[in-house]
């Protein structure tokens, strides 16, 4: 009996996710390959030319979303990373609390907070309408429906995921170590660069996982702040799947952006050395 | 230490300052339209003072029948979560068995697929199976993607107990079950509780996954984003205002009560 516990501890879960996500994924890959349409039903068809149709209409857009969820993640590195070090090495008796508030947007639904921009940026709201109305900004000045608009709004939104694992990463860092370093007569510079900076870098390569895949794959930001010329891949899948009922074609392309997905991480690992993706992701 | 490290010091912080006014001007701007006393359709310039919308905040039925979805399926989903994740939490954490490297990678699968690739998974299935979308389907999926933050945090804490202790329970003569009700779980609660609310903001919130498996079922972020082109009423800031409070109070009294404890 004793023996059996793990396996009947984790029969429950082996079920739900064998069930849930190992078969779905099976199902995708299945319909995938099908032809047919919504009404008369598909058939298994083992025809590939859905992901070549899928990506021959749909390229603009995938190129787009890496394009955009790249620039988004390289900004929340570079608006990130200053504060994790402040708070890291100076936050003293106050880190949790100024944890609390990088994390204080996470209390507010996604979607709202993705609105709520809309708000600040509307053509003639608040921000922009009393910059018009004081004629400090010309009467045709808009940022919503732009690019800067959505990858704005990505970065914005996962931002506290880029900040706190470079956090955890420089709060593990002995100051004594950089202090060693400037004993030994490196700058301030030099330390960081050749101390700092390493010690840092699981922490960056976690929050660079954390932000990039979920940014990319993000439907909503392009959907309530982009217009209609900024569509990335994930409003194209929901698209596909909900409104054309076009699963074959929105199976492969989302089987298409896993893939890239995945090849794009492993590259990034392998480019940073980071030999097992899973433990540094663990970590 | 020099002149120009402390200017740098204050730089930073002041910096710090403006990210930490950056993240929260959307919240700012959430709350402060609840209060607007907005005469025509749209909700985008201030107009003056009134709390209109919390009186009338159930006014329009169906974002009330939204909210209330939300609520339902938030609160069974976090029930079979923290059931079944702390399960293989413990499983993780205390046992050796076969299959845990496959276990483990599959926890860790659920929480890097895209939410967007999970939500055309599921519907991939529920079409295949010919599964009606509803609540239920939504409920699943929700307790699919908030399973591995509940196994992860409650392993985190499993593995910090020290086993003497239920060694001593058994001793002296304590059931498996006893042993589980007063050792075990009083130990490894922080983990559970923190799972549980990790779970229930994860779902309260979710929309990607949600939007393929509803069917017709809606809920309050997929009626948001469903009024954003006809202009979202101020009830929505006031709901979105109060489940922030309470959010951020719970977390507070939380960190207040862990201070007490240690």
């Amino acid at each position: 009996m004793r023996r059996l516990t793990p396996y009947l501890l984790a029969l429950p879960s082996w079920m739900w996710l064998a069930i849930f996500l190992v078969v779905p994924m099976v199902a995708m890959a299945s319909v995938s390959l099908q032809t047919g349409n919504a009404i008369d039903g598909f058939a298994m068809t083992f025809s590939f030319s859905n992901y070549s149709d899928a990506l021959g209409r749909y390229s603009t857009q995938l190129v787009r979303s890496l394009f955009y969820g790249g620039m988004a993640t390289v900004a929340m590195l570079v608006i990130g990373y200053p504060v994790a070090y402040w708070i890291a090495f100076k936050g003293g008796r106050r880190k949790s609390m100024y944890l609390f508030l990088i994390l204080l947007p996470f209390f507010v639904s996604f979607v709202l907070r993705t609105i709520s921009w809309n708000f600040l940026l509307a053509d003639n709201g608040i921000l922009f309408g009393t910059l018009k109305g004081w004629g400090l900004l010309p009467d045709d000045f808009h940022v919503l429906a732009t690019t800067v608009a959505v990858v704005g709004g990505l970065t914005y939104n996962f931002l506290p995921f880029m900040i706190l694992p470079i956090y955890v990463s420089l709060e593990r860092v002995d100051p004594r170590v950089v202090e060693a370093a400037q004993d030994l007569y490196a700058t301030r510079v030099g330390a960081f660069r050749r101390v700092v900076l390493p010690l840092s870098l699981p922490g960056v390569f976690a929050g660079v996982l954390m932000t990039f895949v979920p940014a990319t794959a993000d439907p909503i930001n392009a959907a309530i702040l982009g217009g209609t010329a900024n569509t990335m891949i994930g409003n194209i899948i929901q698209t596909e799947y909900l409104t054309n009922l076009n699963y074959p074609t929105a199976s492969a392309l989302s089987f298409t952006l896993m893939a890239v997905l995945l090849v794009g991480i492993f590259i990034y690992a392998r480019a940073l050395g980071t030999e097992n993706v899973l433990e540094a992701a663990a970590r | 230490m020099s002149a120009r490290t402390r200017l740098g010091d204050k730089l930073l912080h002041a910096y710090t300052w403006l990210v930490i006014v950056w993240l929260s001007s959307p919240i700012a701007v959430m709350i402060l339209f609840g209060f607007n006393d907005k005469k025509s359709k749209s909700n985008t310039t201030w107009q003056g003072f009134t709390l209109r919308w919390y009186t009338e905040l159930f006014d329009i039925s169906d974002l009330t029948v939204a909210l209330r979805n939300s609520l339902v399926i938030a609160a069974v989903s976090t029930i079979i979560t923290v059931v079944i994740g702390t399960m293989l939490g413990l499983a993780l954490g205390r046992h050796r068995f076969r299959g845990k490297g496959v276990t483990n990678f599959l926890v860790f699968a659920a929480i890097s697929t895209p939410e967007l690739v999970m939500g055309a998974s599921l519907l991939s299935l529920f079409v295949s199976g010919n599964v009606p979308r509803d609540a239920n389907t939504i409920i699943i999926s929700h307790v699919l993607f908030s399973l591995s933050f509940v196994v992860v945090t409650v392993r985190a804490r499993v593995v910090t107990l020290d086993p003497s202790l239920e060694e001593a329970a058994r001793d002296l003569g304590a059931t498996a079950w006893g042993t589980f009700r007063q050792v075990t779980l009083p130990s490894i609660m922080p983990g559970v509780l923190a799972g549980a609310m990790l779970s229930f903001a994860l779902s309260i919130d979710d929309y990607v996954v949600t939007s393929f498996v509803n069917g017709s079922t809606v809920t309050f972020p997929l009626w948001i984003v469903g009024a954003v082109k006809t202009g979202i009423p101020p009830q929505v800031n006031v709901m979105g205002t109060l489940i922030f409070g309470i959010g951020v109070l719970i977390a507070i009294g939380n960190a207040v009560a862990a201070r007490r404890r240690t």
